[in-house]
C-alpha cells in the first residue's frame, strides 16, 4: 500500500452557488500531434448511485483532454476499473501500452463532508507517482477535481497545470438597438459562471488581482469611462479613477497594492500609477501620443504599454517608477495591448500586419515575433498564469468569441459562449498556493 | 448569495436610470434633451430671437449645420479636406452662439486593441475640438468624450462597415 499526502485545499470563501453547466463550451480545435495517454479510471463512491455528488474522473478527464495535450482512454476500453492501489492490475495496463493510470474514490464522511483520495500511477514500473487525499465540502469537490487534474499535468509534463483557475470576461447581449453588458467569471473550464457587474454601457478590461480576490474594470456607465475596483466575494466596489477624459486599462502591480492605468486628464492619455491604499498618484509616461495599455513586468519593475508617438501603435517599457521610456516592438506596423508572460521573458500582443490583427509573442531584445493564431480580427490576449496558453477573443458567427492557444502555437481551443458575444478575457491567478 | 443578488439588481436599476443611449443629435427637442443630462444642470439657453434662431439653423436640412458625423482614415485623427466645411460651419454657429455647448464623442472601428481605440476615439474628438476653437468657438463650449470601438454604427467586419464607424459625431 503506498502513502497518501493529504492535501488541504486554501479555498477562496465561495460565496455563490455552483450550477452545473458550463457558461462555456470548451472544445480542442488542434492538440498536440502525438497526446500523451491517460487512463483516468472512474472514481469509486461510497454511498448509494444517485446520490453522488460528482463524477471526479470526468472533470479531471475533460481537463485533461482540453489542454491538448492528453489523450484520456475511455472507460469501456478499461481492462479493469479499480479504485484502490492493491486492486490494480499493471499488466493488463502495460499490455494496452496505458502507461499512465490515475485511481482514485470519494468517499462521504459526514454531513456536506468529503474525502477524496487518488493516486496517478506509472504502469511500466507500477510506481506511484503522486498520491493525495482530500477533504472537501461538496461545493468544493469539483475544485478539488481540477487540483487533481493540475497535479497530474505538472508530474506529467513538468508545468505546473492551471486547471484550478477562473476567467473574466464580458458578455454583450443584443436586442434591437440595446446592448447588455455583463462583467462575468467563471472557473477555467467555463463552469461557474457568476454575474459580478451588468450594466447598459460597455464595459472594459477586467484586470485580476494577483490574490484572485479582486477585479478592477472600465465601466462607461454614467457616459464617461471611470475605473472601479471590485471585491469579487461581497461584490462591493469603489470607484477608483473618474477624472475628466479616459480612465481606463487598469493592472494591478504584482503585489497588488498599486494600479497602473490611463488618465488622459492632462490633455492626452498617459499612463499613471495609482496606490490604492494612500490613493497616491504619479504618472509614468510624459509624450504628447496615446501611451496606454500598460502591462507590468511580473518583478514590479517596469511597465510595458503601447504608444504611438513613432507613428503607429508600438510596445514600448518604463521603469514603474517613470522615465525615459525604450521601444520594445519592431515586427509590423501595428503592436499594442502588451501582456508580460508570467515569467517576464516574453510579451504577448496584438499585432497587425497585412490588414489581419492576430495574437503575437516576442521576446523583448530577440528579435522576430511569433504569430499564434489564426483569425484577421484577433485581439485581447491574456496569459494562463503558468504561461502555457493565452486566451484571447476573435470573430466568429456570432461576433466576438473566445479563443485559446498554447504558447508554442500547437494547442487551439474554442470556447463558445452558449449565446451572446463575449469579449474582454482575463485569465486570473492561481487559486491554490504550490 | 442574497447579498450579491441585492446588489446586482440594485446596480442594474441605478444604471437603467441614469443610462441613455447615445441617439443620433438632430432635432431640437434634442437640444432640451441634453441640457437635461448633462453635468452642468443649471445650463441655459437663452431667451427670445437669439434661441429661435439658433434652432432654425440647426434644424435646417440644408444647412452644413445639419452635417453631423465626421469621417476618418484608419488609425488617424487628421480632418480629412471634405469635412473643412462642416467644421467651420459649426465653429461659427458656436461662435455666435456663445450660451450653446456641444459635445463631440469619438469612435473608432473595431480593428486592433479596444484601450487603443479608446484613445484613438478621444483624439479624434479632440482633433475636431482643437480645430473648431482655432475658428473662433469657446473652448467651454465643447465637451469631448469617446467610446473607442464600443458604439460601432454598423456591425459588419469590412472596410465599408469601418469606414463608418471611425467618426466623430457632433452632438448639441
Amino acid at each position: 500500500m503506498r502513502k497518501v499526502v493529504v492535501l488541504v485545499l486554501s479555498l477562496l470563501p465561495a460565496v455563490l452557488v455552483p450550477q452545473a453547466f458550463a457558461v462555456i463550451d470548451i472544445t480542442v480545435t488542434e492538440g498536440v500531434e502525438q497526446p500523451l495517454p491517460v487512463a483516468v479510471v472512474p472514481f469509486g463512491w461510497s454511498g448509494p448511485a444517485d446520490s453522488q455528488p460528482i463524477f471526479m474522473e470526468s472533470t479531471i478527464g475533460n481537463d485533461l483532454a482540453r489542454s491538448g495535450r492528453f489523450a484520456p482512454m475511455e472507460a469501456k476500453d478499461m481492462p479493469q476499473t479499480p479504485t484502490e492501489f492493491a486492486a490494480v492490475n499493471f499488466k493488463d495496463w502495460r499490455m494496452l501500452g496505458m502507461q499512465n493510470v490515475v485511481i482514485g474514490s470519494l468517499r462521504e464522511t459526514g454531513p456536506d463532508s468529503y474525502e477524496v483520495e487518488f493516486r496517478l500511477l506509472n504502469s511500466f514500473n507500477g510506481s506511484q507517482l503522486a498520491g493525495f487525499r482530500v477533504p472537501a465540502t461538496r461545493k468544493q469537490l469539483r475544485r478539488t477535481a481540477h487540483r487533481i487534474a493540475d497535479i497530474v499535468f505538472e508530474k506529467l509534463t513538468g508545468v505546473r497545470g492551471a486547471f484550478d483557475t477562473r476567467i473574466a470576461y464580458v458578455t454583450v447581449k443584443k436586442t434591437g438597438s440595446n446592448s447588455r453588458y455583463s462583467l462575468q467569471i467563471a472557473d477555467a473550464d467555463g463552469f461557474n459562471p457568476q454575474v459580478l457587474l451588468e450594466s447598459d454601457e460597455p464595459l472594459l478590461s477586467p484586470a485580476w488581482a494577483p490574490d484572485g480576490k479582486r477585479l478592477a474594470y472600465v465601466s462607461f456607465e454614467g457616459r464617461t469611462t471611470s475605473v472601479y475596483v471590485q471585491d469579487i466575494i461581497t461584490g462591493q466596489r469603489q470607484k477608483v479613477a473618474a477624472n475628466p477624459g479616459i480612465n481606463s486599462a487598469p493592472a494591478f502591480s504584482p503585489d497588488g497594492r498599486r494600479l497602473a492605468l490611463t488618465l488622459s486628464m492632462g490633455g492626452d492619455p498617459e499612463i499613471y500609477v495609482l496606490n490604492l491604499e494612500t490613493r497616491g498618484l504619479y504618472q509614468v509616461t510624459h509624450d504628447r501620443s496615446i501611451d496606454t495599455e500598460p502591462s507590468w513586468s511580473p518583478d514590479g519593475s517596469r511597465i510595458a504599454f503601447t504608444s504611438d508617438r513613432g507613428g503607429g501603435p508600438q510596445i514600448y517599457e518604463a521603469s514603474a517608477q517613470g522615465g525615459p521610456a525604450q521601444r520594445l516592438s519592431f515586427e509590423g506596423s501595428y503592436n499594442a495591448r502588451p501582456r508580460y508572460a508570467p515569467d517576464g521573458r516574453s510579451i504577448a500582443v496584438v499585432h497587425g500586419r497585412d490588414r489581419r490583427y492576430q495574437i503575437g509573442v516576442f521576446a523583448p531584445g530577440q528579435g522576430g515575433l511569433e504569430i499564434l493564431s489564426k483569425s484577421r480580427l484577433d485581439e485581447s490576449p491574456s496569459f494562463a498564469p503558468n504561461g502555457s496558453m493565452i486566451i484571447y477573443t476573435t470573430v466568429g458567427a456570432r461576433g466576438s468569441e473566445l479563443a485559446a492557444v498554447s504558447t508554442d502555437g500547437h494547442v487551439h481551443q474554442r470556447l463558445a459562449l452558449q449565446d451572446g458575444e463575449v469579449r474582454e478575457p482575463a485569465w486570473g491567478p492561481f487559486l491554490s498556493g504550490q | 448569495m442574497k447579498k450579491y443578488l441585492a446588489l446586482a439588481l440594485c446596480l442594474a436599476v441605478g444604471l437603467t436610470a441614469c443610462s441613455s443611449k447615445p441617439k443620433q443629435a438632430d432635432t431640437s427637442k434634442k437640444v432640451e434633451d441634453r441640457s437635461a443630462t448633462t453635468d452642468k444642470g443649471t445650463q441655459t439657453y437663452g431667451t427670445g430671437t437669439d434661441t429661435g434662431g439658433a434652432m432654425s439653423a440647426l434644424n435646417d436640412p440644408a444647412s452644413p449645420l445639419a452635417v453631423r458625423t465626421i469621417y476618418f482614415d484608419y488609425d488617424s485623427s487628421d480632418i480629412l479636406p471634405e469635412y473643412q466645411k462642416t467644421v467651420e460651419a459649426h465653429a461659427a454657429f458656436l461662435a455666435q452662439n456663445p450660451k450653446i455647448t456641444m459635445a463631440l464623442e469619438g469612435h473608432a472601428d473595431e480593428r486592433g486593441s479596444r484601450e487603443y481605440n479608446l484613445a484613438l476615439g478621444e483624439r479624434r474628438a479632440q482633433s475636431v475640438k482643437r480645430q473648431m476653437v482655432l475658428l473662433g468657438a469657446a473652448a467651454d463650449q465643447i465637451r469631448t468624450t469617446s467610446y473607442g470601438e464600443e458604439r460601432p454604427v454598423v456591425d459588419g467586419h469590412d472596410e465599408t462597415s469601418w469606414s463608418q464607424n471611425r467618426r466623430v459625431e457632433i452632438i448639441y
